[in-house]
């Protein structure tokens, strides 16, 4: 597609300046909500909903506002809630359905075909057809809930289709048979075959998955909000939900609120930008 | 066969040690629930009481009798219809510019794609700031009549500000993926076409689009499913409100469920959802590995 941009012309350059132009604008246009949450929170109250656009504030600017929220909001402790919830869901959910795509390709049994057949038919079932049950089972019945654990355990579940899913197409497609026929003849066991030559050869899926969850863990709130009830547990999201319900009428207090909830995403982002977005198309293209 | 172990003994402490894990956790929290679910609609269950009554198919026949049900779920036609359009034109497009060889084309794919990373939660949020305060600001700065009251106070612009948002969301994830659609196409069959003086319109829709079919499959389910099931962004960015005039079927299937407390109903109605995003799966990967076929 580069080479008809060489060929020069005034149509082509009055094209491509106008294809700048409007990237420019819808650029300006994507992010100036960020730009007006960042600014607003150095503000006080009365130059926000005086001016929510203007740079210079009549009042100054204030630090407050970040030390109120992240007080108010407990930003400590739901930062290391999702922290905790998140990371070990990853690690359990990357181990356990690497292993078990890993049997599913091996062993071609029945047991394979039927298991991977209904984790691949089950991600079109939508969360709310399976929500309902899920609170009454681990809620009613079992007295699951209000555990970080027990949602730890549910995402890894939810979780576990799409992840098993691409790791056997990797492991079909790139893991080579006679690898591990080699360390089986000098006396490795199955698990360590696997831990020892193949998972390690897995990584570039592995790091493309763990990129997929960890997005969808740290961000996710549905589930989450019917799994944990109580304050201390309370993961980032819930707690944004919480303390904008409590707050909602002090806005700068507000902005910083949700610009702390956002600097962490933000800054994995700026450090990880190349494997967040080639993860999130391989992701996208393979499921 | 399978290199899983020759002695059957060996195979079974094989399929303990890898599989088993993973599958019964899956089990457990997927399937196990998913079935229940269907004995849960023959129930008249509140949430509370320890015993449960069965009750036949009549919470079936509620979910007909639901009035509300049905407008959300009408309401949510027409988001999925408008979202689903508007999120892949913008995409498609960011895609064709930003594979032009722009300068600075990764830094704007960056930036497109940043509000997908963010959840819905906090994006509906910024957007309920933007909404109800800035625009507003801007309305009786300038004179501007259509910002002049809060759109999220009026159903039908409330209805378009949710729309607005998941096009703001989405678009940069579906761009990514078309881009990588644009990356593979053949630079040979579009030189070729060019060569036999094809114009740019002709090139547009009798070579790109028709190869671009695997992403457009791509996008559109992923579109789909996501804005049927959407939940956080209506949840934060207008709650319902107006009058409950902006409830997707989600957010009412939720409330049907846990603030009614009528469990049976609510997961009919879920399970009503479900049909529907099934079909929609299924038309869809039928029809993309037709026209792959084809082209």
């Amino acid at each position: 597609m580069n080479t008809k941009n060489k060929v020069g012309g005034t149509r082509r350059m009055v094209v491509d300046w106008s294809q700048a132009i409007s990237m420019l604008v819808l650029f300006f246009v994507y992010m100036i909500p960020f730009v007006l949450i960042i600014l607003n929170s150095f503000k006080y109250k009365r130059d926000i909903i005086k001016s929510p656009f203007s740079i210079v504030a009549e009042k100054g600017y204030t630090f407050d506002n970040y030390l109120v929220a992240f007080e108010k909001m407990n930003f400590l402790r739901s930062f290391s809630n999702s922290l905790f919830v998140t990371g070990l869901s990853t690690l359990i959910v990357t181990v356990l359905a690497s292993m078990t795509a890993y049997y599913f390709v091996r062993a071609k049994d029945k047991f394979s075909t039927v298991c991977f057949s209904l984790m691949a038919a089950s991600m079109i079932i939508p969360f709310q057809a399976i929500m309902i049950p899920l609170v009454s089972i681990y809620g009613a019945k079992l007295n699951m809930l209000n555990h970080r654990t027990s949602l730890i355990f549910f995402h890894v579940g939810f979780a576990m289709s799409m992840s098993v899913f691409i790791f056997q197409g990797f492991i079909k497609s790139s893991i080579p048979l006679s690898l591990e026929e080699a360390a089986c003849l000098d006396g490795c066991s199955k698990p360590q075959t696997f831990f020892m030559v193949v998972f390690p050869l897995l990584k570039p899926i592995t790091s493309t998955l763990v990129i997929l969850n960890v997005l969808a863990f740290w961000n996710d709130y549905l589930l989450p909000s019917l799994v944990l009830g109580k304050k201390q547990i309370m993961t980032l999201p819930l707690s944004t939900y919480a303390f904008y319900g409590t707050y909602s009428a002090d806005y700068g207090t507000i902005m910083a609120g949700l610009v702390l909830t956002v600097a962490p995403i933000l800054v994995l982002y700026l450090v990880l930008q190349k494997q967040i977005i080639s993860g999130v198309v391989a992701g996208a293209v393979k499921s | 066969m399978g290199t899983m172990g020759n002695k059957p003994k060996e195979k079974i402490r094989n399929l303990i040690i890898f599989a088993l894990p993973g599958v019964s956790i899956f089990f457990a929290v997927v399937i196990v629930p998913f079935i229940y679910g269907f004995y849960l609609t023959l129930t008249d269950w509140n949430g509370v009481t320890a015993t449960k009554n069965i009750i036949g198919l009549s919470n079936y026949a509620q979910v007909f009798k639901d009035a509300d049900f049905w407008s959300s779920m009408g309401l949510t036609l027409k988001y999925v219809f408008f979202s689903v359009i508007l999120v892949n034109l913008v995409a498609f497009m960011l895609a064709y510019v930003l594979t032009n060889g722009l300068k600075g084309q990764n830094f704007f794919r960056a930036g497109f794609f940043t509000p997908n990373l963010i959840g819905g939660v906090v994006l509906g949020f910024i957007w309920q700031f933007i909404f109800s305060r800035v625009l507003v600001n801007l309305g009786e700065s300038t004179g501007w009549g259509i910002f002049s009251t809060s759109w999220l106070s009026n159903p039908s612009k409330a209805f378009w500000a949710l729309v607005i948002v998941t096009v703001w969301q989405l678009s940069g994830y579906m761009m990514l993926i078309y881009i990588a659609g644009f990356t593979g196409l053949s630079t040979d069959v579009l030189e070729a076409a060019s060569i036999d003086g094809a114009t740019g319109f002709q090139r547009m829709f009798r070579i790109i689009i028709p190869l671009m079919v695997p992403s457009f499959v791509v996008c559109l389910f992923l579109t789909l499913s996501r804005a049927f099931m959407v939940y956080d962004v209506n949840l934060t960015l207008t709650g319902g409100e107006p009058y409950g005039t902006t409830k997707l079927v989600a957010m009412h299937v939720y409330e049907k469920a846990f603030t009614a407390r009528n469990y049976g109903v609510g997961q009919a109605e879920a399970l009503f959802l479900f049909l529907i995003v099934a079909a929609i799966s299924g038309v869809q990967i039928y029809l993309g590995k037709k026209k792959e076929v084809e082209a």
